[in-house]
């Protein structure tokens, strides 16, 4: 008898190796295509400038303290002191290595943060939650000070800012906003890529594992303490080409002041209202920093501008962001990206009940 | 409840877009300026006063001069909270003009803002004015053709400061053997003035002493301490914000004579002094913009704007602060730039590169300063291709414990000294990003 030998059923037999069945994520492609393709020759010098280049660059450091923050769960407040790493690096790496090109000196800036974060993740083995907050306040505030004390590092200008080395790549220059744009664009969609399947990775497992409990991670065999520096230097990593990226693709210049404590806050609020635990959430939630106050400032010139006292309409423009955003984290604690989820979810079905 | 908010909205917005403002609209025969404002957060003190001062005089030049020669401005405003990043975005946005009028020239109001928007005023040609501030090399116009830290760069406080001190002593040659301590805040700003005077202190042998005060500067007991034992015949304080009051209070808690305190540009407002309470009387600081209402412009928009309920200000008591005093000069110095550029261009709205143009041939001399209201209140100013400072010379004033009084005419600062400090720092840039200098004498 040829009959088949497999003792399973057929049912079983079918079954979908894979958990999560893969198919072409087409919006994803239509996007990055737009991105790539249409806005550079469509967006003007404004939005490419004053829109999508910080944009982009504030999504990429929520993506790096996410890691930290929403994956392994060490709450951090000394992003920008990390993103000074990168742009003080990449800075001296530019200038002092010559012909060195400029992704290998992202890539180098990247580096030397994601050491120095490993560096300040190393209280993280034996200390918690809102203690290891601390320590993490103690390395913004003692990375800002050394960038501001010794002159080295802003090759002894007197005022301390470090300005924009040449833009290049194989001899082409990034200084339009299009090339500029471009290199942002590229870098962040690459590390965006890295990061998603970082998390689905192994690492990433072992990441939540800690993050949800970390007693039973241990427990299970997970290296617990290798994993949190792990997560502290690829975190500082995407901060470092993140703060690099700031400093010369968007402002132009930096010093000390520009990763000063609020930007720090700025990016915790960003994985906070985007949300915790989700790639996508970091450019949710970088839109809504980054864009929404320069959108309501736009509106209420367009409405008001002329009849309301225009001090009035600033502090206007304050008060309804911080509504906005107590009304967003109320509605929707795990943040924006919940919500945008919930909303397909009930599309998907509609006009049946969710 | 829900209705009411809906309805509100409605109606806001209804109105919002039915009456169209005046200043707003901009038509292409109009002169666009762009405005970088901070009326919120934590300079909104000094920014609030300034921008009226700007305001009312662009409202004055409109409305009573009927604008610069028939030519209106319009103006937007664009809050920045005096952050470099929104500073960036609202340079972006507003330096193509709006509606057609074109933008002659951008006021960043912020020295770190001229550092980041150097390179790309330069390539949109776009000149960036930043009055008593800036980069201090960019005066070399020749390197850096689209920046102007027009009035006073910061060398020329430092010289201003010592010269002053110096007149009081009796002379440059009693300098000799003097300690001067500076007490600075530690940024680019404070720390600006480090070079000048070191080459000051070498020229006339004076003791150079420089102690930084952290950002912001609330508790400074540590420095001044330091500042006692040194005992110190002058002490040149260039702080900012909320150093300037702590600094005097805690000068006077370690028993430093506050006459012996002279202040920099940026610590001799109102603001500067007040909290300080009657540790401050006596106290005396560089005026470039000296306070008061006594000049002839104080009695034309008293008239035309302030009585008339025309004014920004929502609190006329500041009509006439150092600050607000700023704003009208830094409008000024626009106006006669934009006069300047229409007696070439002719008599339309000009874009950013006659307004370059324009300012590099300001003149504004001691019967222009009279005509417009100015005199005693700015000092002539002549600007070139080679020198984008123009000025150079401040006012001290002193604090009576109510207001400011001018206690000196204007003091010029050394300019021989310091330009080839200034050429080097120009030339070490041009060297580093690959700029040919222009040669400002064939274009004379």
């Amino acid at each position: 008898m040829t009959a088949t030998s497999h003792p399973l059923s057929a049912a079983v037999d079918n079954a979908p190796v894979e958990l999560v069945a893969r198919h072409l994520p087409w919006p994803l492609l239509v996007l990055l295509a737009t991105a790539f393709g249409v806005l550079p020759w469509l967006g003007n010098d404004y939005w490419l400038n004053a829109i999508l280049i910080p944009f982009l660059v504030l999504s990429l450091a929520g993506l790096g303290l996410n890691l930290l923050t929403g994956y392994t769960g060490q709450t951090s407040v000394g992003a920008a002191g990390f993103m000074a790493v990168g742009a003080f690096a990449t800075y001296s790496l530019l200038l002092r290595v010559p012909g060195l090109p400029l992704p290998l000196a992202l890539l180098g800036g990247g580096l030397i943060a994601a050491a120095v974060g490993f560096l300040f993740g190393i209280p993280s083995s034996r200390i918690k939650g809102f203690y290891l907050m601390v320590t993490t306040l103690a390395a913004q505030f003692f990375l800002e000070w050394v960038f501001t004390k010794f002159p080295w590092f802003y090759n002894y200008s007197s005022s301390g800012t470090i300005s924009a080395p040449r833009l290049e790549l194989f001899g082409y220059s990034l200084a339009s906003p299009v090339g500029r744009y471009l290199l942002v664009l590229s870098t962040v969609v690459l590390l965006t890529w890295v990061a998603v399947n970082l998390v689905r990775s192994q690492v990433g497992r072992n990441w939540m594992a800690i993050r949800d409990m970390d007693t039973a991670a241990a427990v299970i065999g997970i290296p617990v303490d290798r994993y949190k520096r792990l997560a502290f230097a690829v975190s500082s990593f995407y901060l470092g080409v993140a703060g690099a990226l700031w400093a010369f693709a968007y402002l132009g210049t930096a010093s000390a002041g520009s990763f000063d404590i609020n930007r720090s806050f700025q990016i915790l609020f960003i994985i906070i209202i985007g949300g915790m635990g989700s790639i996508a959430g970091n450019f949710v939630g970088a839109a809504f920093i980054s864009l929404l106050p320069i959108f309501l400032n736009q509106a209420g010139q367009w409405l008001f501008g002329g009849h309301v006292d225009a001090g009035q309409l600033q502090n206007l423009q304050k008060i309804i962001f911080g509504a906005l955003i107590i009304t967003f984290l109320i509605k929707e604690p795990e943040g924006l990206i919940r919500l945008l989820d919930n909303l397909r979810e009930r599309l998907r079905v509609w006009p049946l009940r969710f | 409840m829900r209705k009411t908010l809906q309805y509100s909205l409605v109606a806001s917005l209804v109105l919002g877009l039915q009456a169209s403002p005046p200043e707003a609209w901009a038509a292409d025969d109009a002169q666009f300026i762009p405005m970088a404002t901070y009326r919120v957060g934590a300079y909104a003190s000094s920014g609030i006063p300034w921008w009226a001062g700007e305001i009312d005089y662009f409202r004055y030049i409109n409305e009573v001069e009927g604008g610069v020669n028939g030519v209106k401005l319009v103006w937007q405003e664009c809050e920045t909270e005096w952050n470099v990043d929104r500073i960036v975005e609202c340079y972006e946005r507003l330096k193509t003009g709006q509606d057609g009028a074109p933008t002659a020239f951008f006021f960043t109001h912020s020295t770190p803002g001229s550092y980041a928007l150097m390179e790309k005023g330069a390539a949109d040609r776009i000149p960036l004015i930043d009055g008593g501030g800036g980069r201090t090399e960019s005066t070399d116009g020749s390197v850096f053709p689209y920046a102007f830290p027009i009035l006073m760069n910061y060398y020329s406080q430092a010289s201003v400061g010592i010269n002053y001190i110096a007149g009081r002593e009796g002379g440059l040659d009693k300098l000799k053997g003097k300690k001067i301590v500076t007490v600075y805040h530690d940024s680019a700003y404070g720390r600006e003035t480090q070079a000048p005077m070191k080459l000051l202190a070498e020229k006339y042998g004076f003791e150079n002493i420089q102690i930084p005060v952290a950002d912001p500067g609330n508790e400074q007991s540590a420095q001044w301490r330091q500042v006692r034992q040194i005992k110190p015949d002058w002490v040149f304080l260039r702080t900012w914000g909320v150093s300037t009051p702590v600094a005097i209070k805690t000068a006077a808690r370690f028993g430093i004579s506050v006459e012996r305190i002279v202040g920099d540009v940026w610590a001799g407002s109102e603001a500067d002094v007040i909290p300080a309470g009657s540790a401050a009387k006596g106290y005396q600081a560089l005026a470039p913009f000296p306070g008061g209402t006594a000049f002839e412009i104080h009695q034309r928009l008293k008239q035309y704007i302030i009585d008339q309920g025309k004014s920004d200000l929502k609190d006329t008591r500041y009509f006439g602060e150092v600050y607000y005093n700023i704003g009208l000069i830094n409008a000024a110095i626009a106006v006669e730039a934009l006069r300047t550029g229409q007696k070439k261009f002719g008599n339309r709205p000009l874009n950013g590169e006659e307004g370059r143009w324009a300012f590099e041939h300001l003149d504004i001399d001691a019967a222009r300063l009279k005509a417009i209201g100015f005199e005693g209140l700015l000092a002539p100013l002549k600007l070139s291709c080679s020198d984008h400072e123009g000025g150079g010379a401040a006012r001290v004033q002193q604090w009576d414990g109510q207001q400011w009084v001018l206690v000196t005419d204007w003091i010029r600062a050394d300019h021989q000294l310091l330009r080839p400090l200034i050429e080097a720092k120009s030339a070490a840039y041009a060297k580093e990003k690959g700029i040919t200098p222009r040669n400002c004498a064939a274009e004379r």
